[in-house]
């Protein structure tokens, strides 16, 4: 067990994460602010909410058969979660290195809530996260991150828009009430756990130069893009 | 807070309306080998025959997750953290999608093995218990917890003449010994002892079960038949939140009655 969320994690690596609605281009900016870290020549370690084999099939099978209950969707999450930090999180941490992760706990205690199961027993549940030492916040309106992921991918996906939940029956508008919820809860993590909050709408390069500023400073690098170019 | 709602041990799925339960939950625990499913096999068709319907339900026998777990552990890549979880996420599953469907209509659910089980293993690998209880805040209190309290130096044969020391329930990945018989010595006595400290805090009804399997079925059937005639059951002294499913339990026998 580690110290949890509220107290800095004893190891000598950085965490740095990344949280957002879907759509809100955070995936895009931890993959050019990965690309920029190796070029620096630091040791980076990247990892991905819910990408754990162990419980692969178990959420496939679950999604499916549609046999799994707001509690049940939640645990299974915890359960990749306590996987990725046992196997892929906490040993590069230990070894000095950097841990870039594409989602947090931050997402279940904003999409689980959202969902309906109690706000103090999911914190509770994940009281075994190390802070990170970085956690950003992408915020975007909800009509933007809609039209971000229809133009991209052209089909929202079941839970992402939250069907589950039986909202509405038009995958769009279930996404807007489902998403909505989850963006107020953002806003208020965001108080809660001192998150760092970046606008979304802006330019892609913008927003990465203001990320990388603030990656920099947690790592003790030189700051900014234009001094990394001209090595 | 949803202290309406008393009948979970923490706040409970608050998206579900629970409603009236008019079933009842009795749940057979004690340690690995100790004779739950030969008692169990015994009792069920025992309550079938007054009457009841019965369901039982077990550990690790969800349809979402039974797979998963079983070969993670083949392969021996889980911690504390994800063994927990795992039975956290297997119980969610038979909670929502069997046992309260079945409390709702009028079964008697027969559970081999509660939360206990990991409350008991969790101390012994050394979690927090205050984690894992917060955890399994979601739970249904039982109406009637049959203890079979065993020790180990009577628990060793039966483990041996049943099917063998496993490596799980041998605690061989804790290392605690030079070979699996002294491991699972010293696993099953630590294990054992947790169980009784949580006679108390649950309010256990301990049935010795260093005894012949009939004397053993004697005794659960006199206690369950105790239990349905509405008597309040002799359990182990009561402390802190436990005495909430007393009220529960009296308030149920009354509403059947």
């Amino acid at each position: 067990m580690t110290p949890g969320l509220t107290t800095p994690h004893p190891y000598p690596g950085k965490l740095i994460i990344v949280e957002g609605i879907d759509g809100s281009g955070k995936s895009t900016q931890i993959a050019l602010l990965h690309r920029w870290l190796l070029g620096r020549g630091l040791k980076v370690f990247f990892t991905e909410w819910n990408s754990s084999a162990l419980v692969r099939r178990a959420m496939r099978r679950g999604k499916k058969k549609d046999l799994l209950t707001p509690t049940s969707f939640s645990i299974l999450h915890a359960v990749d979660f306590a996987d990725r930090l046992t196997y892929k999180i906490v040993p590069p941490l230990k070894a000095g290195m950097t841990v870039l992760a594409d989602r947090y706990v931050y997402t279940a205690f904003g999409r689980d809530v959202a969902r309906g199961v109690d706000s103090e027993w999911v914190r509770a549940m994940y009281g075994f996260a190390p802070r990170p030492d970085l956690a950003i916040y992408f915020r975007v309106p909800i009509e933007v991150s809609l039209q971000r992921i229809l133009t991209g991918r052209t089909k929202l996906k079941y839970h992402e828009a939250g069907m589950d939940l039986g909202l509405s029956r038009d995958p769009a508008e279930s996404f807007r009430l489902f998403q909505s919820q989850v963006l107020v809860i953002y806003d208020e993590l965001v108080r809660e756990f001192g998150l760092s909050v970046i606008d979304a709408t802006a330019d892609i390069s913008q927003q990465q130069q203001q990320v990388r500023a603030m990656a920099a400073e947690v790592l003790g690098l030189d700051k900014g893009i234009r001094h990394a170019r001209r090595r | 807070m949803h202290d309406a709602d008393k009948r979970f041990y923490g706040n409970g799925l608050p998206y579900l309306k629970l409603g009236p339960l008019k079933g009842s939950l009795i749940v057979v625990e004690g340690t690995d080998s100790v004779g739950r499913s030969t008692q169990i096999e015994r009792l069920t068709p025992w309550l079938e025959l007054q009457g009841y319907g019965v369901v039982n339900t077990g550990w690790i026998r969800s349809p979402l997750l039974a797979e998963t777990i079983n070969e993670a552990k083949a392969g021996h890549e889980l911690n504390v953290m994800t063994f927990s979880l795992l039975y956290a996420a297997d119980f969610a599953d038979r909670l929502e999608n069997q046992i309260i469907p079945a409390l709702r209509a009028g079964f008697i659910v027969l559970a081999d093995r509660y939360l206990y089980t990991v409350f008991a293993r969790n101390a012994v690998m050394g979690a927090a218990p205050e984690w894992t209880r917060r955890l399994f805040g979601f739970a249904v209190v039982p109406d009637l917890v049959l203890y079979q309290k065993i020790d180990v130096r009577h628990l060793i044969p039966r483990a041996l003449e049943s099917k063998g020391m496993d490596y799980w329930e041998s605690g061989m990945h804790l290392r605690l010994g030079s070979d699996i018989f002294d491991s699972f010595r010293r696993y099953q006595t630590r294990l054992i002892r947790e169980y009784d400290r949580m006679a108390d805090e649950f309010s256990f009804v301990t049935i010795d079960a260093t005894r012949t399997i009939d004397e053993i079925q004697e005794d659960l059937r006199a206690t369950i038949a105790r239990y349905l005639a509405g008597e309040q059951p002799v359990t182990s002294p009561r402390r802190g939140a436990g005495g909430v499913s007393r009220l529960v339990r009296r308030g149920r026998v009354a509403a059947r009655a």
